[in-house]
């Protein structure tokens, strides 16, 4: 009886995590950008960048995260110290996911101190490459800890260079395009009139009153709000089991408990002026 | 030819208060520790410092050594946010010009090229511009009439850079993955100290290794300082990887304290102390 009933079918996967729709929506950010540089800061979106070379993408270029150009299995096929990389930056082919300690509805992004410039309260990186990758390749930001602390009205020091900025300086910004911001609540896009925020879509389980109370300014939400994709079974596969088996995505965005909310709060965790920003140069 | 080779604190005694010195390697890989330590030791004050910032940064700011900063961040790579940095800038204890890394780049080579400036795609419509109020646009005198960030050359009056293998002569070899900015160091400065794990024969540089790995040309370099492990305790790929745990006891420990313990004495001593503070935990 039981050879004709062949081996028991395995059992269906666990349904996706909190983190592992951020990897997927870190990974859209690269659809269709051909054979240029993928260049990820911090753990999801280097998670997301490597789903999308190995599936959607496979012409992308990804660094070992030093000098190295890698293939998907860590073979070196280039090299790109410092210097050359921000020479990449400025030939514009790259598309770069920063973090951001603070953000503003216009996408101005910084890293540097928070505070007066002059004597900040708290110093942070640095400006880094921000100022440069803004005006020559496309930019995203992550954010791995939706709150006030970091969605703010005005940031401090204004280092990416965000939507009202590059307009006032056509001919200097001509290159200045910011695709997408992610966050462990949704996705976030510039596709208004003014450029400013507007709330792309949700990660399920997330509502659109957790990402208000959770933004210091008012982005702009459509009437219907999509929801952030399913990820396919081989996705899946991809992450449990080649990119991520050691499950280090939970670390950077947990899984939210039965009462929702607690992740969007306002703001109490240090997680938008901490590391979370760390590597945000052109080469890091 | 000459014969550069010298002691760090005889290539720290020609450098004076007061200088503008650039500083070679980035974050916390690759810097010339053994030099800094003797720039600690000789009492040398009022720098401006430029830096790609590391640990270098952050022990000449907590020694109170450095009237500016020149840099586009400060960094120990594994721990991100350097702390007696941060320390100095929140208790406001030095001036800070706070450049983006391609500017940054553009402006050694504009030194090195002997340029007043080059123009780069960086830094309009950021707060760079406002907090250097000083620096000055450039319109394109073509067609496109675009306007761009005139970035001053930085102009050094000395570099200290660290290597893997030098000759006498002063040429440089790196044999790790990334040269850092560390020729631009060397060619933008009046004068060049490199330091290095091993000093070899000019002839033992290319024996196993490509001519490529010769980063530093002789004809930018004033003395060359042998000084093993002279990186301690940020990375020197490949001879040695960047010593984590003594880097999170410098990072964790009040400056005073780290200073009179590992600071007191000479290389020799430094090493002696970190030896001793490894044997206590082991």
């Amino acid at each position: 009886m039981n050879d004709l009933n062949g081996p028991p079918p395995p059992p269906p996967p666990a349904p996706p995590t909190r983190a592992e729709y951020c990897v997927i929506a870190c990974a859209e950010t690269w659809r269709g950008a051909g054979e240029i540089l993928a260049s990820p800061m911090g753990l999801i979106p280097s998670l997301g960048a490597r789903l999308a070379r190995l599936t959607f993408a496979p012409d992308l270029l990804l660094t070992d995260g030093e000098a190295l150009l890698v293939g998907a299995d860590g073979t070196t096929e280039g090299w790109l110290p410092y210097r050359r990389h921000l020479d990449l930056v400025t030939g514009g082919r790259r598309h770069v996911m920063m973090g951001a300690s603070q953000l503003d509805r216009f996408g101005n992004q910084n890293i540097s101190c928070v505070g007066d410039w002059e004597r900040p309260r708290r110093q942070l990186l640095g400006v880094r490459g921000a100022p440069v990758n803004t005006l020559n390749n496309p930019t995203s930001y992550w954010v791995p800890r939706h709150s006030r602390r970091v969605f703010v009205e005005r940031v401090d020091m204004v280092c990416g260079v965000g939507y009202d900025r590059a307009a006032a300086h056509p001919g200097a910004a001509r290159f200045h395009r910011i695709a997408r911001v992610v966050s462990d609540l949704g996705v976030f896009d510039f596709a208004t009139p003014d450029r400013s925020m507007r709330l792309a879509s949700l990660h399920p389980g997330v509502d659109v009153e957790q990402v208000l109370a959770a933004t210091g300014f008012a982005p702009a939400v459509p009437d219907e709000v999509p929801t952030t994709r399913e990820p396919t079974g081989a996705e899946l596969r991809l992450i449990r089991e080649v990119l991520d088996p050691g499950g280090t995505r939970a670390r950077e965005v947990p899984e939210p408990g039965p009462a929702t909310g607690a992740a969007a709060g306002t703001g109490t965790a240090a997680a938008g002026t901490g590391p979370a920003a760390a590597g945000t140069g052109a080469g890091a | 030819m000459a014969d550069k080779t010298m002691t760090a604190d005889e290539a720290v005694s020609r450098l004076e208060s007061g200088m503008t010195l650039g500083i070679g390697g980035w974050g916390s890989r690759r810097k010339p520790m053994a030099l800094v330590r003797a720039v600690l030791r000789a009492g040398i004050g009022d720098l401006t410092v430029v830096s790609c910032g590391g640990p270098d940064v952050g022990m000449l700011a907590a020694a109170g050594r450095v009237r500016r900063l020149v840099a586009a961040f400060v960094t120990l790579d594994s721990v991100p946010l350097e702390p007696h940095y941060r320390a100095a800038r929140e208790s406001g204890a030095l001036e800070l010009t706070e450049l983006d890394e391609a500017m940054f780049l553009w402006g050694l080579r504009a030194a090195a090229h002997r340029l007043p400036f080059l123009p780069v795609r960086a830094g309009i419509g950021s707060d760079v511009m406002r907090v250097n109020p000083g620096l000055r646009t450039v319109t394109s005198p073509y067609d496109d009439g675009e306007t761009f960030v005139a970035v001053p050359a930085l102009r050094l009056d000395a570099a200290l850079v660290h290597v893997n293998r030098a000759d006498r002569q002063g040429n440089g070899q790196y044999l790790g993955p990334d040269p850092y900015f560390d020729d631009l160091f060397c060619a933008a400065a009046k004068a060049a100290y490199v330091s290095c794990e091993r000093i070899v024969d000019t002839a033992e540089l290319t024996k196993a290794a490509a001519p490529q790995t010769l980063l530093v040309g002789r004809h930018t370099v004033t003395g060359v300082v042998e000084a093993p492990n002279g990186a301690h305790f940020t990375s020197c790929a490949p001879d040695y990887g960047r010593d984590e745990p003594f880097q999170r006891e410098y990072a964790s420990t009040p400056w005073p304290q780290f200073a009179q313990r590992f600071l007191g004495g000479d290389e020799q001593a430094y090493r002696a102390a970190v030896r001793a503070w490894q044997e206590e935990r082991s």
